[in-house]
């Protein structure tokens, strides 16, 4: 009985309570704002008001619906270096359905689903990893119903979705090619809801509380580019805010894994780094408390949170280079020889039909 | 087709397509053209100090006495456009990182500071000599579709490559992409224009200069 009044108590609480009702202290809550309206980059003083806006809000519900996924997207979120401030995202919001992180399980859960969208009919966010199979409705089902069903259901009394990480934003790995299972993204399927999308395998998770952090202070899903993204999070490249920028520009480049230039910390463009072509907030945000992040540990960007990343040529090809190995061989070497050839002895034959249809001029024809 | 897709087109199949036919192209027209052969000349050759093919290549590289007076734009901004694009298009690592992926051999690259500041030097030479050959009459007058067309082939890989470092205009992606598919265009007409002269430059600076000091005449 203590814990449904606690839970209907957490239902309705705003952040503040929330946060006070589990003893977290306000200070991590400001670093938490403090760090959003940086990456943001709000102006100063937003952090205050948006750590007031937020704590006066009330706990959004979140459905998070899992779909064709590995669990990386959640596995970002919860095995975080802990207690970070990503970590916080679960006092932001009032998580009523996931798979992998609730305790109740079959119809129960399916239970907990429907009674929270009863509940806030209009008002709950849908949170979306993986992407949805058209090619065959039985390549993947949650208690015996296909995605597409089960996300059209949810999302009809939703206010917003996010699509979380990029198989949801941009069908990821299901889609790559030859794509057997017919995968398309939330955003082929859902037009009358807004929709963010926040790319990545996995997304940076500060991004996602951004996100929602925006959503409770202003009420209003932050603006988002051409494909869907924040623009605060997504709007400069890896490559632009990479601290190996200055070898780059200054022509140092690791050539191996291994070699003096890689030791040095030199630019990983010649190793394949996707960094100039994606769009993230990887290299100032960074991974696991602000550790590092994959350049920084040696190797190049993949560009995963840029869309058809899988089948964007390979990895550890420069950009600059083919994306994928060419076939110009003998065959057309010999067909321009032969088009050469062909098209002399085409000219020779008629410079030898000028020369043998040559007349002579006589004095008589010059008198003529 | 989204950026990344299109820029992964440009880098596989489009470069792909374009490198056959360049290839194709070359290899045809070099035939074509020694192969047109000329009139053997049983004249004695005539013996002239400076009359021969080596001493034509040089001596056409330099301006003719008082020619840069006359016409310094041609000179000067031909010298710089032609230098400065070789320095963008072989000494920039990227640039570099493609020859060598493709045919093997690499070499030290420049700072892109200095690709960037000879990339702007470059355009800007190329828009002098396109001004000049609008607005003398005589060059105008002899100026024919393939003129502007192959100054458009050649200005717009510069143009696209330096928006595409510099983030303007349009996202990276696409800027790069769309660099990437002007130089292929370049690549493709490349044979088939006066764009050719990358390849007969110097073969036709010689065979003009020994034709003529055979017969004792310094060209």
């Amino acid at each position: 009985m203590t814990s449904l009044v606690d839970s209907v108590a957490a239902r309705n609480a705003t952040v503040e309570e929330e946060l006070a009702r589990r003893g977290i202290d306000r200070r991590e809550f400001f670093k938490l704002c403090g760090a959003i309206a940086s990456l943001m980059a709000l102006p100063a003083g937003a952090a205050e008001q948006l750590a007031a806006a937020v704590a006066k809000a009330r706990r959004p519900s979140v459905i998070w619906l899992s779909f064709q996924e590995c669990t990386g997207c959640t596995e970002a979120l919860t095995r975080s270096h802990s207690p970070s401030l990503e970590s916080l995202i679960f006092d932001l919001i009032s998580l009523d359905y996931h798979h992998t992180l609730q305790a109740a399980s079959g119809d129960a859960a399916e239970a907990a689903r429907e009674a929270a969208m009863k509940e806030n009919a209009g008002k709950y966010l849908v949170v979306v990893d993986g992407s949805i199979p058209l090619g065959n409705p039985g390549y993947s089902t949650i208690a015996g119903v296909s995605n597409i069903e089960t996300l059209k259901e949810v999302v009809a009394g939703a206010a917003a979705v996010i699509a979380m990480g990029t198989c949801a934003a941009y069908g990821g790995l299901p889609a790559a090619q030859p794509n057997p299972t017919g995968a398309v993204a939330i955003r082929d399927l859902i037009k009358d809801k807004p929709v963010v999308n926040i790319p990545g395998c996995p997304p940076i998770p500060i991004v996602m509380t951004g996100v929602i952090a925006h959503y409770l202070a202003f009420g209003a899903l932050p603006e988002l580019d051409g494909l869907g993204r924040p623009k605060a999070f997504y709007g400069e490249t890896i490559h632009d805010r990479c601290y190996r920028r200055p070898f780059y520009d200054q022509g140092k480049f690791a050539e191996t894994f291994d070699d003096e230039g890689a030791r040095r910390g030199w630019c990983l463009f010649k190793l394949g780094c996707k960094g100039p072509v994606t769009y993230n907030a990887c290299a100032t945000s960074k991974w696991n408390g602000g550790v590092s992040f994959p350049i920084q540990s040696g190797h190049g960007c993949i560009g995963c949170s840029e869309p058809n990343f899988w089948d964007a040529g390979g990895f550890y090809n420069a950009l600059s280079m083919p994306a994928h190995p060419l076939n110009v061989g003998a065959g057309i070497a010999a067909a321009g020889a032969a088009a050469g050839v062909a098209v002399t002895f085409f000219n020779r034959g008629k410079k030898g039909a000028a020369k043998a249809g040559h007349e002579t001029t006589t004095l008589d024809d010059l008198e003529k | 087709m989204d950026q990344l897709q299109f820029l992964t087109w440009v880098r596989g199949t489009g470069l792909n397509l374009t490198l056959a036919i360049f290839v194709l192209g070359v290899i045809w027209r070099l035939i074509e053209i020694y192969g047109l052969g000329r009139k053997q000349d049983l004249s004695a050759p005539r013996d002239v100090a400076g009359a021969s093919g080596w001493h034509t290549i040089y001596r056409r590289s330099i301006p003719p006495p008082g020619m840069l007076k006359l016409s310094p734009v041609s000179y000067i901004g031909g010298y710089v456009f032609h230098v400065g694009l070789a320095v963008v298009v072989f000494l920039f690592a990227p640039h570099i990182a493609l020859v060598a992926s493709l045919l093997g051999p690499t070499w030290p690259g420049l700072p892109s500071q200095v690709v960037d500041f000879v990339s702007v030097v470059t355009m800007a030479a190329m828009v002098a000599v396109l001004a000049d050959r609008i607005t003398k009459p005589a060059k105008r007058f002899l100026s024919t579709f393939g003129d502007w067309f192959t100054w458009t082939l050649t200005f717009l890989p510069l143009l696209s490559g330096w928006l595409a470092v510099h983030h303007l205009l349009l996202p990276y992606t696409l800027m790069l992409a769309l660099h990437i598919l002007s130089v292929e265009l370049l690549l493709i007409f490349l044979p088939f224009t006066k764009l050719f002269h990358a390849f007969t430059t110097f073969g036709s600076r010689w065979f003009n200069g020994a034709v003529n000091g055979h017969k004792g005449v310094p060209v």
